[in-house]
């Protein structure tokens, strides 16, 4: 019955994601903006480049996956479908774990799938792709979490963009600093191990304790 | 009889203060309740808070099956065709009730499955709404003002679905504002009242 | 029966007039203790303690910038309290301290931050350094910043000071993970970092009374604040009710 109510919810986010089209291009073309625009900003040195490489995908990463934040509930709020989602018999928070993994297949998938494209356009080692994407594997999904969070938090608000902005910034600071020290280290040709089982332990526990945070603010807010 | 819905001493509050006063009641398979009171009295609060939309601040509601809530807003997505829409509502809620067409032309749309929803009228919406329903039956229903924007024809509708689903065991609580329901069951009545302003 | 009484006491506590009543009663007891405590130690701290010999004077701004830093902590634990006791019990003068907490603890992260900068110009040759305790520090500040963001944003003032409590029980996991993380960072990147308050511990014996009392001062401090805050918080929302206009017209 939970698993039926949520991959429902999966299956219309995604539909109607796909029917919006333009929106599920927005991460990548953010991506390669921030990919685009960096060399021509810092300039086209080898070695600088590959020394900000991790940080500017991971926060090209951040920022897309930010991009989509403020429609995440609103459009349900507004058209009565979020309510429905107290009526029915699936705990509210299976749903917002649901909704928040078609964010994070509309936001963050594309942006994997293409990061080890511009991980070589800003000549970061080879041996650290993989890693880079474990990396974004692991930590885009703590972004959805906490996005998802500030996003339910800031619902019930008129000026919720730019509240929403200062809310997440402190939360994601821990995911940043793993995950580009695990690429940073990586491609130092060290392990990256300890900072990947890190950004692991930040996944369990935001999955543990942010769809609770997320719904019950949700709540607050439809009332 | 099946108790389905009971209420003992609940009411909501809004910035501190109770938007009603307290309210008991207890509904039964087969039964009608129609909630009754002046404008800003706070009926689509109190149906929100019996379909655990809202929580209540005091007192308890228990529901001993599961619930449909209609309320002012559409509840489906524009973008999405009626069809889908019809068809999400049926995955979500578990139903095993029509299938999206006989139901579209049981609430008198027929044809109009592939037409998104955002391009219905505003009494079509609110057809749709019935529509979802009968595609994902549940034993208790929850209409805010479920006449709303229906022509008479929408309206005997309503009175129809409400005869066959009180008829099939369910029980409906409903509010309205001109027109009351035709139908031959009684209707238990509820006078709701905007809580006084206490210091 | 204990159990009971207390309960019962709490509730009481929970109703706004008394509440007021106590606010109105308790803040200037504490804002005297503080005014005392406060004298004692800045007299202590600007005129009775030595200069130190490598940092002469500059070193006694200390007694402003670790109080405060510690306060920023501790007033988020009592945020985080009356958070708790909020959302459990949904009292409504509790929320509201909860909420009044929040400026208060922003002010002395603040504090901490400015009078730290003042301190690192002539001590390290720099306003700012991406130390772990700076950089924590910065973050609680916008963590803070964000409380008080989301509670002005709501128009239903209970409503937003709900949702702000769950932002605050949000924050205080996430703070500790944050200043590990970011204490990693910096031995991660920093090759040698400065330690900041690598002389601290060995603070000799003649330098502590006063970091004493002016602990004790900005603690008395945010209690009085704390209590006032909340006192105007609650007499602005309930400016209409029945008990605020009693007392209006008993002043009057």
């Amino acid at each position: 019955m939970i698993v039926r109510s949520m991959s429902a919810l999966i299956a219309r986010d995604l539909r109607l994601a796909i029917r919006h089209g333009g929106e599920s291009l927005m991460p990548l073309i953010f991506l390669f903006s921030v990919i685009i625009l960096i060399p021509l900003g810092v300039g086209p040195g080898p070695n600088l480049l590959a020394a900000i490489a991790p940080g500017m995908i991971w926060v090209a990463a951040l920022l897309a996956s930010l991009l989509a934040l403020e429609n995440l509930f609103r459009p349900d709020l507004d058209d009565g479908t979020l309510e429905q989602w107290w009526v029915g018999q699936c705990p509210a928070g299976a749903l917002v774990v649901a909704r928040l993994f078609s964010h994070w297949l509309i936001t963050a998938v594309p942006v994997i799938v293409f990061a080890p494209l511009a991980a070589q356009m800003l000549y970061l080692p080879a041996e650290a792709l993989p890693v880079l994407v474990l990396s974004l594997l692991i930590g885009t999904p703590i972004l959805s979490l906490v996005g998802g969070l500030a996003a339910a938090l800031t619902l019930g608000t008129n000026r919720g963009s730019v509240l929403l902005s200062i809310l997440v910034f402190p939360l994601i600071v821990p995911v940043l600093i793993f995950a580009t020290g695990a690429v940073s280290a990586a491609a130092d040709g060290m392990s990256a191990r300890a900072h990947l089982g890190l950004l692991g332990a930040l996944l369990i526990l935001a999955i543990t304790l942010v769809p609770l945070a997320t719904s019950a603010a949700l709540r607050l807010n439809i009332e | 009889m099946t108790r389905m819905l009971e209420a003992h001493q609940a009411t909501f509050a809004r910035n501190g203060e109770a938007v009603f006063t307290a309210v008991d009641l207890a509904l039964d398979a087969g039964q009608a309740l129609i909630v009754l009171g002046p404008n800003g009295c706070g009926k689509t609060t109190l149906l929100r808070m019996l379909a655990g939309i809202l929580r209540p601040w005091q007192g308890k509601v228990i529901r001993h099956c599961q619930p449909a809530f209609l309320g002012h807003l559409p509840a489906f997505k524009g973008d999405l065709s009626c069809r889908e829409n019809l068809a999400f509502q049926r995955r979500f809620h578990g139903g095993t009730g029509l299938d999206e067409n006989r139901a579209l032309a049981r609430v008198g749309l027929a044809g109009l499955g592939l037409r998104p929803a955002r391009t219905l009228s505003a009494g079509q919406k609110r057809r749709l709404g019935l529509a979802g329903l009968l595609v994902a039956p549940r034993p208790l229903w929850l209409l805010d003002e479920p006449y709303a924007s229906l022509d008479d024809v929408g309206c005997e509708l309503v009175d129809r679905l409400l005869s066959d689903h009180l008829s099939e065991g369910g029980a409906v609580a409903l509010s309205a504002h001109q027109r009351k329901p035709v139908i031959d069951v009684d209707l238990v009545r509820l006078e709701l009242a905007a809580a006084e302003v206490v210091s | 029966m204990i159990w009971k009484t207390i309960k019962v006491n709490f509730h009481r506590l929970g109703s706004p007039p008394t509440f007021y009543r106590l606010a109105e009663v308790l803040a200037p007891w504490l804002w005297g203790g503080f005014a005392v405590c406060a004298a004692i130690g800045l007299y202590q701290a600007l005129y009775v303690v030595p200069p130190d010999y490598q940092q002469s004077d500059s070193f006694r701004i200390l007694y402003i910038h670790v109080p405060s830093a510690w306060q920023a902590m501790a007033g988020y634990v009592v945020m985080t309290i009356l958070a708790v006791i909020a959302l459990v019990w949904r009292i409504r003068t509790v929320e509201i301290m909860a909420m009044a907490g929040a400026p208060i603890g922003a002010a002395f992260t603040f504090i901490c931050l400015a009078t730290g900068s003042l301190w690192g110009r002539p001590m390290w040759g720099t306003w700012w350094a991406w130390d772990a305790r700076l950089t924590s520090m910065l973050v609680l500040l916008f963590i803070y910043l964000g409380i008080m963001g989301l509670y002005a944003a709501f128009e239903d003032r209970r409503k937003g000071a709900r949702v702000a409590c769950i932002l605050i029980l949000v924050g205080i996991v996430n703070i500790p993970i944050i200043h590990f993380s970011v204490e990693w960072w910096t031995t991660l990147h920093q090759g040698a970092t400065i330690r900041l308050f690598s002389g601290e511990s060995t603070l000799h014996e003649s330098m502590m009374p006063p970091l004493v009392w002016m602990t004790i001062a900005v603690k008395l401090m945010f209690g009085a604040a704390l209590l006032d805050r909340a006192r105007n918080d609650l007499l602005d929302q309930d400016r209409r009710k029945g008990w605020v206009q009693s007392r209006l017209g008993e002043t009057a």
